[in-house]
């Protein structure tokens, strides 16, 4: 990939909204080719998807989040994308991965409240054949997401004028 | 009060050097929310967190003591290395090194210790704020040699050579440049190498922006064939790793020269804080990556900036390197310091009116783009606004 285009791509990461003639001046190429670029980006599957980032909290909208692991066992034919299909494919869970380590899978699920998330697990995901068990962390709170910090951020405190 | 000029306490060499013009624009502005600046001299990031979170382990540690005048062996050793891998150049981490509280110590140290009473020093113009008052507190006299936009403030060696008197001592040279980002390619680095040779000059060259360069690679002048002895690099934290506050800089020079600027160090200075050190460590080992990236941001500010302005009918010349934009404000009829002045009124936008750093910069604006982009374009959006106004 060419330097132009991963500079796009990091301009997109951080501000998904940035118009194609901002990007054409950031990195001194026609807005017109900037476009066609995006496009091809957008194609090919290299930008997935623009998303906005919202504190919910602030909103007065309140989430709860919870971090799940499992241990999965393997049948005959099926792998872990199999298991890791089943599990993706409900709205309530907001990622998969599949991890080394102790546990197999780990999942993060939002819901409206923690009752309603204790039995989404209980009732969807412990009862999955290919589950041998569960282990549910309920967020207590978020200081870090994507690379966001959600705190006030810090600025470098400078003199308005300087040599 | 009584003015300094006229109190009988304060000593001559003092009152003969001319006031900071970047004070006097400090004085008018106000803590004002709505004020954008691009007056500010250093990056607007918060120094990286690792070099932050080295210095706080350190004072946790119980590293307060004095280092050794020179600095601490292993920021040195770093320091050599990190030259080495960039420049091609090697300096004895024992011997040609001297850490110092900032480029500003630095930068009078390489002055005091090369200029007699009446020695001349070769400023280019526009200059950096600080070299002349330094020579002019050494007792020595500054000559300044213009550069021009014709040009791209790159300083010729043939205006060099003809203000060459038999007191001519130094050059110093300042690329990329502050205030117009300027750079100086090889080639023409080695015509001021000849002039340096044949007339036996020092060369002080401040490279506290080399690593902030958008086109081709920086070059030291004391990477060029027999200059290495009649040089003197000067460099520093603040604005490669946004260090400012630490004060953090170097010298790289050979053994004879370096002893002598040691000799004014131990005495002043003694040493360059420690956990400052600590952290320059720190930034030497781990910091590229974060380097990279703020580098990357301040190219894309630079072309946001610089094409805005030329969109906006103020010619501005491309800079290769720092992060500044000087563009001219010649068409709009008003002096720089005019101009400056009623934008910071009229549309609160600080700017700095480029005679402040000598007469070849009349005519133009000092413009830092170490500010957010959202800033930048504000900026941008006023000042065209003012220019609609004219």
């Amino acid at each position: 990939m060419d330097s132009k285009t991963r500079d796009i791509l990091e301009i997109l990461e951080n501000n998904a909204r940035a118009t194609p003639e901002e990007i054409s001046a950031l990195v001194d190429m026609p807005s017109k080719e900037v476009e066609d670029s995006i496009r091809h980006l957008e194609k090919v599957g290299i930008i997935r998807r623009y998303k906005t980032v919202i504190d919910w909290e602030l909103a007065g909208e309140d989430y709860v989040y919870a971090i799940i692991e499992l241990k999965v066992s393997l049948e005959r034919r099926q792998g872990y994308d199999a298991i890791a299909e089943r599990l993706y494919k409900f709205p309530e869970v907001r990622s998969v991965r599949l991890l080394s380590g102790e546990h197999d899978i780990v999942l993060t699920i939002r819901g409206k409240t923690m009752k309603q998330v204790a039995f989404f697990v209980a009732e969807k995901i412990a009862t999955l054949e290919q589950v041998q068990s569960t282990s549910t962390h309920f967020v207590l709170k978020t200081y870090k997401e994507d690379g966001l910090i959600l705190e006030e951020p810090e600025h470098a405190k400078r003199l308005p004028v300087s040599p | 009060m009584e003015r300094m000029e006229d109190c009988r306490f304060v000593a001559e060499k003092v009152k003969n050097v001319p006031p900071s013009g970047i004070r006097r624009f400090f004085d008018l502005v106000s803590d004002n929310e709505e004020i954008i600046s691009l007056g500010v001299g250093e990056p607007d990031y918060v120094s990286p967190w690792h070099i932050r979170e080295a210095c706080i382990h350190s004072l946790e540690h119980g590293e307060t003591s004095y280092t050794s005048n020179s600095g601490l062996i292993e920021l040195r050793e770093e320091i050599s290395r990190n030259y080495t891998r960039r420049q091609d150049l090697y300096y004895n981490p024992e011997s040609e090194i001297l850490v110092t509280s900032g480029v500003s110590e630095a930068l009078d140290l390489a002055i005091r210790s090369i200029v007699d009473i009446g020695d001349e020093v070769i400023v280019t113009e526009p200059t950096y704020v600080a070299y002349i008052p330094s020579i002019v507190l050494a007792g020595g006299k500054a000559v300044p040699v213009p550069t021009t936009r014709e040009d791209d403030f790159r300083v010729k060696a043939e205006e060099i050579e003809k203000r060459i008197t038999a007191r001519t001592k130094a050059i110093i040279i300042n690329y990329p440049n502050n205030p117009t980002g300027a750079i100086m390619p090889r080639d023409e680095l080695e015509t001021i190498a000849k002039v340096a040779e044949k007339h036996d000059l020092v060369v002080i060259t401040d490279e506290v922006y080399e690593r902030l360069t958008y086109t081709g690679k920086h070059c030291s002048i004391a990477a060029l064939d027999g200059m290495r002895e009649r040089t003197i690099v000067l460099n520093g934290f603040s604005k490669a790793y946004s260090m400012t506050g630490f004060r953090l800089g170097y010298i790289l020079a050979p053994e004879p020269l370096l002893n002598a600027m040691m000799r004014i160090h131990q005495y002043t200075m003694l040493c360059a804080p420690v956990t400052a050190q600590v952290g320059g460590i720190e930034a030497l080992r781990n910091g590229e990556s974060e380097v990279q990236a703020m580098v990357n941001e301040y190219n894309r500010r630079r072309r946001l900036i610089v094409k805005g302005f030329n969109n906006i009918g103020l010619d501005c010349f491309n800079p290769g390197g720092a992060f500044y934009a000087f563009p001219s404000i010649a068409a709009t009829g008003l002096t720089s310091e005019q101009f400056a002045q009623r934008l910071l009124e009229e549309q609160k936008v600080v700017t700095i009116p480029g005679d402040v750093f000598g007469k070849a910069g009349t005519g133009f604006l000092r413009c830092a783009y170490a500010a957010s982009r959202e800033d930048i374009k504000e900026a941008l959006e006023r000042i065209e606004a003012f220019l609609n106004r004219l």
